[in-house]
Formats: C-alpha cells, sequence, structure tokens
C-alpha cells in the first residue's frame, strides 16, 4: 500500500497543477484584454476625431479657393496624424510582450552525409605540396554527420554589430565546438568604410568568405585546400572601403595574428599575416553581373612543421619545418546570368580562381639541425560551372588543377621528403542538387580525385544541407 | 609592389570621392513602384535608382555588386519593410559602408510602416512557405496606401534634405491632388468589379481587392512561394466547379505555367497585372499601373 501513496500524489499533484496554471493565465488574458480594449477604444475615438477634423479641412478647402494652400496642409497634417494614430494603435496591439525581442537572429545549419569513396580518406594527402594542416580529407566513408553551424548576430548598439559562428562537430568520439567567427563589425563609420575584428573568414579571393553551406559543391577547391588548409580564417583587423562609384570597387586589408597555415603557430607582439584585396564588380544589361577580384596575402611563419617520411633508424614519421616568407596571389571572377535578373526559374554561375604562392626560407629537416635554403613556387586553380535549368534544380562542374611547380631544396636529397616529389593533382567534379526551399538542399555529387600520385579516388556523395531559424541573406 | 599598386589606387580614388558630390539626392528604391513615387515627389531634386524590375521576384535578388555600389552613393533608400527584401537588402546596406542608410537611420524608410497591413499571420512557421511575420508585404496596389507612402516619403525626404522641403511639399500636394482625381476615376469605372470571386496566382493582391472589393476565393500556389504540383491544381479545378471563379490573376513575374493550365480547363481568362511600375508596356508611372491594372481586370470581366 505504501507504494500507491506517493503514486496517488503524483496524480493529484499533475491533476492540480494544469488547472492552477490555467486559472491564473486566464485571468492574465483576461486583464490584458481588458487593456486592449480600453487602448483601442482611445485609439477609435481619436482616429473618429481625426478623420472628422480631415473631412472638415478637406471641405474647406473645397469651398474656399484662397484659403486652398492652408487647407491643404492642415489636410495633409490630419492624414498624417490618421495614420500616425493608426500606426500606434496597430503597435500596441503588436509589441512584443518580452525582452527576448532584442534576442541575436540564431541561425542553425546542419548538414549530413553519405559518401562511398575507394580510398581511405584518413590518409588522403595532396602530393607536391607541403600539407596544409587543415581539415582537408573528405569525411569518413559511409554515414556522416558533417559540421553543424550555429550562428548568432545582431546589431550592439548603434556602432557595432557582433556575429558568432560555432561549428559542432565530433572528433574521436567526443563532441567539440570550434570557433568559426567570432568578430565585430562597425555600422556607422564614414566614407564607405567598414571595420572587422575578432576572428574572421578573410576577404580574399571570392569562394573564401562563403560558409561551407553555401558552397555549390560538396567540398572546397583542391587549391583552396593545399594553399589554405581549405580556408583562410585569422584573428585580427580587417578595413574595407567602397568606393562611391556606380561600378562597385572594394579595397580591403587584413592585418592577422597568422597562426595558421601559410603562417605557424606563434609567440610574438603584432601581427604575422598580412592581406590587401581589390573586388571590382557591375551589371552587363539586366541579365548579367560580374564581379573579379585580386588578392595577396602575405605570412612570416617560424618552424611551420610537418610530417614527412620514416626515420629508417626508429621507424617514426620524421618532423620537419620551414621558416621563411610566403606570398599567396590570388586572381577571382564569377560571372552570374539570369533571364532579366530574375534567378528563381534559371539561372547560370561560372566563377573560377587561380592561386600562385612562392614560399622562400629555411628548411629544417628531421629537426636536427640540418637547415637547407629553400624556394617553392607553385600554383593552382578551379573553374566551376552551375546552371539551374528548372526551378529548384541545378546542374553543376567543376574542374580541379594543382601545379606543384619548381622545388629548389638546397642541395637536400628530394627523395628525404617524398610528399614534395613533383606531381600536378587534378579531380573532376559533377553535382545535381534539389533545393525545394531556399532553407533546403539535397545534393549528390561525383567526382575523381587524383590528389594521390597513382591513387585515383572516384567517389559518391549523397548530402544534405538545412538551414533553420533566421537566415541571413547570402553574399553575391 | 602589388600592396603599393592597391594603395595607390586608393589614393586616387580618395581624390576622386572628395570631389564636391553631383547636388540632387541619390534615392536608392527597393523596387520600381517606390522609384516612380520618389520621382513624383522628389521631381528633378533627386536622383532615382530601382534596385528590382518589374520582371524580377522582389523575394528572389542577388545581392549584386552593382547594387552595394548605388548604395554606397545614397542618401536615401525606400524599402517596402515587412521582410520583402530580407533576402538581399540587409547585405547590401552592411556591405555598402554607408552609415547614413542603415535601419534605424533617416536615411532608411519602409513604406510598409505607414500603411495597415493585412494578411498578419496568427502564426510563423516556415512549414507555411514564404511568410512574412509582418503581414502581406505587397502592398502598392492599393491607391490609398500609395497616397499614405507619398506623404511619408515626403516627410522624410524634407529630413534628408531639408534644403528641399517646400519643393517636396508643393510636388505632393500635386501629386495628391492628381492622384484623389485618378483615384475617383478608377473607383467608379471599377464598380463592376465589386464582389467579383477570383483565384491568385500568389498571395500579391490582398491589397488590391481590399480596395475593389474582390473577392479571393485562394491561391494557385499551395504555400507562399511553393510552385503548385498537379495534384493541387486538380483540387483546385475541383473547387472551382463548385464555387465558380471569373479568373485568374497572377503579376507579371511569375510563371504562367500553373495559371494557364487552369485557365484553360475551367475556361476563365488569366489576367496578367502589371504589378508594378514597368511590369507592362502601359505602366509607365504610378498612375498608368493603375490605369492598367483596371483596365485588365475589366477586360478579364467579359
Amino acid at each position: 500500500m505504501a507504494f500507491l501513496r506517493p503514486a496517488a500524489l503524483c496524480v493529484a499533484l499533475a491533476a492540480a497543477f494544469p488547472a492552477a496554471s490555467f486559472a491564473a493565465s486566464d485571468a492574465d488574458l483576461k486583464q490584458l484584454r481588458d487593456q486592449l480594449r480600453e487602448l483601442r477604444d482611445t485609439y477609435q475615438q481619436r482616429i473618429d476625431a481625426l478623420e472628422q477634423r480631415l473631412a472638415a479641412a478637406e471641405a474647406r478647402s473645397a469651398s474656399a479657393s484662397t484659403a486652398a494652400v492652408e487647407a491643404g496642409t492642415a489636410a495633409s497634417e490630419a492624414i498624417r496624424s490618421v495614420a500616425e494614430v493608426r500606426a500606434t494603435a496597430d503597435s500596441v496591439a503588436r509589441r512584443p510582450a518580452s525582452a527576448s525581442a532584442f534576442n541575436p537572429a540564431v541561425s542553425l545549419i546542419i548538414d549530413s552525409k553519405l559518401t562511398r569513396f575507394q580510398r581511405d580518406p584518413s590518409a588522403y594527402r595532396i602530393d607536391g605540396f607541403i600539407p596544409s594542416g587543415g581539415e582537408i580529407g573528405p569525411p569518413r566513408k559511409g554515414f556522416s554527420l558533417g559540421e553543424s553551424e550555429l550562428a548568432f548576430s545582431a546589431n550592439v548598439d548603434h556602432l557595432f554589430r557582433g556575429n558568432a559562428r560555432f561549428a559542432l562537430a565530433e572528433d574521436g568520439g567526443a563532441g567539440v565546438v570550434e570557433v568559426e567567427e567570432v568578430n565585430v563589425e562597425t555600422l556607422a563609420l564614414p566614407s564607405g568604410l567598414k571595420m572587422k575584428a575578432g576572428r574572421f573568414l578573410s576577404g580574399v579571393g571570392y569562394l573564401n568568405q562563403q560558409h561551407p553551406h553555401e558552397w555549390d559543391f560538396s567540398d572546397a577547391p583542391l587549391a583552396y585546400k593545399a594553399f589554405f588548409g581549405y580556408r583562410l580564417q585569422n584573428d585580427g583587423v580587417q578595413l574595407r572601403w567602397v568606393a562611391p562609384t556606380e561600378l562597385f570597387l572594394e579595397l580591403g586589408a587584413e592585418a592577422a595574428n597568422g597562426g595558421k597555415f601559410p603562417g605557424a603557430e606563434r609567440n610574438a607582439n603584432g601581427a604575422g599575416l598580412w592581406t590587401a584585396f581589390a573586388h571590382l564588380g557591375g551589371d552587363i544589361g539586366e541579365s548579367s553581373a560580374w564581379q573579379v577580384g585580386v588578392s595577396h596575402v602575405r605570412a612570416n611563419p617560424r618552424t611551420r612543421g610537418f610530417e614527412d617520411g620514416v626515420d629508417p633508424a626508429t621507424g617514426a614519421a620524421l618532423q620537419h619545418s620551414f621558416s621563411g616568407s610566403s606570398q599567396t596571389w590570388i586572381a577571382d571572377f564569377v560571372y552570374k546570368w539570369a533571364p532579366s535578373g530574375n534567378a528563381s526559374d534559371t539561372h547560370f554561375k561560372l566563377q573560377g580562381e587561380y592561386l600562385m604562392r612562392r614560399e622562400t626560407g629555411e628548411l629544417n629537416y628531421g629537426g636536427n639541425g640540418n637547415d637547407y635554403a629553400a624556394r617553392f613556387r607553385q600554383s593552382g586553380s578551379y573553374l566551376q560551372a552551375v546552371y539551374q535549368f528548372m526551378p529548384h534544380w541545378r546542374v553543376g562542374v567543376r574542374g580541379d588543377w594543382l601545379r606543384s611547380g619548381t622545388a629548389d631544396l638546397g642541395g637536400l636529397d628530394p627523395a628525404g621528403l617524398p610528399i614534395l616529389a613533383g606531381y600536378n593533382p587534378t579531380r573532376q567534379t559533377a553535382m545535381v542538387d534539389w533545393s525545394p526551399s531556399e532553407f533546403s538542399r539535397l545534393r549528390l555529387q561525383l567526382a575523381r580525385d587524383k590528389s594521390r600520385d597513382g591513387e585515383a579516388d572516384n567517389q559518391i556523395w549523397l548530402q544534405y544541407v538545412m538551414s533553420l531559424g533566421a537566415h541571413g541573406a547570402h553574399k553575391f | 609592389m602589388f600592396s603599393k599598386l592597391i594603395l595607390r589606387l586608393a589614393a586616387l580614388l580618395l581624390l576622386v570621392a572628395a570631389l564636391p558630390a553631383a547636388a540632387a539626392v541619390n534615392v536608392f528604391a527597393s523596387v520600381p513602384e517606390w522609384a516612380a513615387l520618389a520621382r513624383e515627389i522628389g521631381g528633378d531634386k533627386v536622383t532615382v535608382f530601382s534596385a528590382t524590375n518589374a520582371l524580377q521576384d522582389p523575394h528572389r535578388i542577388e545581392a549584386r555588386p552593382s547594387l552595394i555600389a548605388r548604395a554606397r552613393s545614397s542618401q536615401l533608400v525606400v524599402a517596402t519593410g515587412a521582410e520583402l527584401e530580407i533576402g538581399w537588402l540587409p547585405v547590401v546596406l552592411r556591405e555598402s559602408g554607408n552609415a547614413a542608410i542603415q535601419p534605424g537611420q533617416p536615411g532608411y524608410f519602409e513604406a510598409a510602416s505607414v500603411v495597415r497591413m493585412l494578411e498578419v499571420p496568427a502564426r510563423v512557421d516556415r512549414a507555411d512557405g514564404d511568410v512574412h511575420a509582418s503581414g502581406n508585404p505587397h502592398i502598392q496596389l492599393d491607391p490609398r496606401n500609395v497616397l499614405k507612402v507619398a506623404d511619408a516619403l515626403a516627410a522624410r525626404l524634407a529630413l534628408v534634405d531639408p534644403a528641399g522641403a517646400v519643393v517636396y511639399k508643393a510636388n505632393l500636394a500635386r501629386f495628391a491632388e492628381k492622384w484623389k482625381a485618378a483615384m475617383a476615376r478608377w473607383e467608379q469605372a471599377a464598380a463592376p468589379l465589386k464582389g467579383v470571386p477570383v483565384w491568385v496566382q500568389h498571395r500579391s493582391f490582398p491589397y488590391l481587392a481590399d480596395w475593389l472589393g474582390l473577392k479571393e476565393l485562394g491561391a494557385l500556389e499551395p504555400k507562399a512561394g511553393v510552385e503548385p504540383g498537379s495534384a493541387h491544381l486538380a483540387g483546385i479545378l475541383e473547387r472551382q466547379k463548385a464555387t465558380p471563379a471569373k479568373m485568374i490573376l497572377r503579376p507579371a513575374y511569375t510563371r504562367p505555367t500553373a495559371s494557364d493550365w487552369l485557365g484553360e480547363r475551367a475556361h476563365i481568362p488569366v489576367v496578367v497585372v502589371p504589378f508594378t511600375v514597368g511590369g507592362s508596356a502601359e505602366a509607365t508611372d504610378l498612375f498608368g499601373l493603375f490605369d492598367d491594372t483596371l483596365r485588365r481586370l475589366l477586360a478579364g470581366l467579359k
């Protein structure tokens, strides 16, 4: 019997509480309704009075031709007052009930993939290039959950706007939160200037500022993977200026910590990476729009480490490092076409980028004090076209080309660094995607990836990307 | 070397920027109807740019570089508001680096803020399609709204450019007088449209229906912004048999497929409404827009 008593109590409580809360909310509601009715009545009276005034003013203006000007003003004033009172009445009725109206806009992107690869994705590398250390490999075989992006943004006050974007992922069974972007940007700098400070995606190139969910393909171009560890993200400041011209011209520069590739972790004051970029864009008639850009990234990495080869004595991986200067140039273009500029039925997009990097400095081999004067000159590019042939359906193709170029190792036997053996990786990709709305996308992607020398990987990707919540507008 | 070139280019452009700007107020209108209205009120004191044309879907515009460049040198942005331009205008404004036209500043004006909104949804859920939490944003097809917006726009122009206040006031008075006369003419001509049942392609016409007394039976789109499927259209055809509509209204920028399909089977005319200035050859200004809209509706009735 004893065990029944608590159960009965629970039931009684469960029965009692909802009733109590309903009663309370009913009373509240009634009070609210009364208040609202009162408000509406007062405003109705004012509206009526003003409408009478308006009618009177109109009558006056019709009859008295001499006083027409004054009456006209009175009439328009009366109209304005009526509109104002109506607007106030409406806004009173619409006023949000709580402080949550000030909450930042929250957006969540979820992404999941089903893949089939011929080669092991965990052994992914791009031959001919010093590893960039980023998350450049494909996801694991079979079903996998991509990074979920959680983004917040709001105006801080009249001067600043804050943005934050976190990637929630899983690493070896443990959940990890990566800080993708956290920055403030200015809202009120004069003469077309804008400043951003914090962690942000650099303004260089075209694709670099786009988040993975905005990409037209499931993964980044090879050139971005090899040169920036899939994208250039840094902690620092950015200054941009838009010219007051009919042709769009934007100039920008950034100074950043440079703790990530092509920079290296550093323990020093000041900046370790600088960029400068310019974008020019406009329309051709009603149907076409274009944008071209040039960018420059400069970093001075100190002991930027990478692994390659095996120590024949111990069997352990050899650790090398590079110190010197790294300069990357980017040329980018994008062209978009839509009939009469109406992209909802059909549209076409062609985009391409060319990246070139020059590095000169000291290469430390095996960490044992053997420094060699090394010089690298490498390049990469991609070209992609996406066509929406009917509402919601798009097809796309992409070509990737990398050139490992010249590697002068200053007397070091090239056999000691197998990953830097001359090789020109390529990849061809095709995709078709279906977007029932602006917030959902399903994509099938086929690729032949020859990033690894002599190991072509035929890939099949099936992916969905979904946007929940307040979804901000995308850039061009 | 490369950075130096960029710096030199910047210096040159700063010089160009420092030259005295043209005296006219640059107005950036999000849609053609507000561009036309700004021309009526501003006269030769303003230079008006329309970000979209009548054949573009105002919900789906890209934040093109040309729009950012125009926003950069504008003193006043005239938008519809009510989230019509949410997919592109916020980015254009932010990227422009122009502090004077940010929301909340005198240089940012929303037409929807001065009219009474219709179809304010009771619940906001993306499962209902492209819903607008503040109500239906297609406010321009009620001439009474145009008058209210004109009034507020003149006040706003006077705030942005106090030197031209007298001109804006005079232009407003002239426009309002002409507009009221035109409204009386339109309302008289449109008397036969009162109570006429219609289907609409997209929920673009509540304000037009409210003004003329058209009876909207429903939309061909099952959800706002979602193209109707054949099963949904067949359902509408069934409903058409029970409660027959006289015509189907479609804005000029939408695809004709669905409305033509229904029109053919139900033997009722599809009326392509210009929807905004430039939507038809006759709709060259706001007066032409309403003249042509009424002409087409009355022709559909016959």
